[in-house]
């Protein structure tokens, strides 16, 4: 991890044999990548998922990780994000909450010509574009994705 | 993993090895802006170490594309892979950047 200890990851096993992995991290944009890619190992570990199943948990991940600690906590060190990926036999459904207020899906869409040059407010859009589903709670502080696994 | 930047000719490249997203987004903005400052007016960002970019990372690009533009130069982008690439077409960012397969062919008559 860079700057930080690695964060403790909990998996459980079900008697089916699906599993969950839970962790929980601080509010530090250089969390991200390393967290990214524990996750990754998880989801995807003992199977052999094609380039493009990985490369969309990834985005997927670090778009709902950025939103959570810059957007959602606002980089207060106080708070924390917690991730928790249900791993089913071909599909993962991950849950990223913050502990902030709340933020509602955007009304605009970042691929109409006048807002192509702009710098921020594609991470929902890609999000959407990546995930089988996407879900948030009424207060918009949680997300749930639903990826395929194979 | 990060950014290494190389001269071809009047060209800066830049590589990105390994992801260009959130959390070291910024280090490329201040690689560029450097190297405007220093004259350079000709970029190119070679991706073909580039594992995944996220939305801040394009946005990056966005921002460093136009501050080149206005400056007088241009940005061009080559070596995606095929993820990378249809994360730009989604955005339709591919028609915002001059993007090549290669480096050698993004170096072509640049």
């Amino acid at each position: 991890m860079t700057g930080s200890r690695s964060p403790r990851i909990e998996r459980t096993e079900a008697e089916d044999g699906l599993a969950s992995v839970v962790l929980r991290i601080p509010s530090d944009i250089r969390e991200v990548e390393p967290v990214v890619e524990l996750m990754a190992h998880h989801c995807f570990d003992g199977l052999s998922p094609c380039q493009r199943t990985t490369f969309r948990l990834r985005v997927a991940l670090t778009e709902a990780l950025a939103n959570a600690i810059l957007r959602g906590n606002r980089e207060d060190p106080a708070k924390s994000v917690s991730v928790r990926a249900e791993l089913g036999s071909d599909s993962i459904r991950i849950e990223v909450a913050d502990e902030g207020d709340g933020f509602g899906w955007p009304t605009t869409t970042p691929v109409l010509p006048e807002s192509l040059e702009d710098e921020r407010g594609r991470g929902l859009f890609i999000i959407s574009r990546l995930a089988d589903r996407v879900e948030f709670n009424d207060q918009g502080n949680v997300i749930w994705m639903t990826l395929p696994r194979c | 993993m990060g950014f290494s930047r190389s001269a071809a000719g009047q060209v800066t490249v830049i590589k990105v090895d390994g992801q260009l997203i959130v959390g070291n987004r910024q280090e490329l903005k201040a690689l560029v802006q450097e190297a405007l400052e220093a004259g350079s007016r000709k970029f190119l960002i070679d991706c073909t170490q580039t594992g995944y970019i996220d939305s801040s990372g394009l946005g990056a690009l966005v921002t460093i594309s136009k501050k080149v533009r206005e400056a007088g130069g241009e940005l061009r982008l080559a070596g995606l892979n095929d993820d990378l690439r249809s994360l730009f077409e989604l955005t339709k960012l591919d028609s915002l950047f001059h993007i090549a397969a290669s480096v050698d062919d993004a170096l072509k008559g640049f």
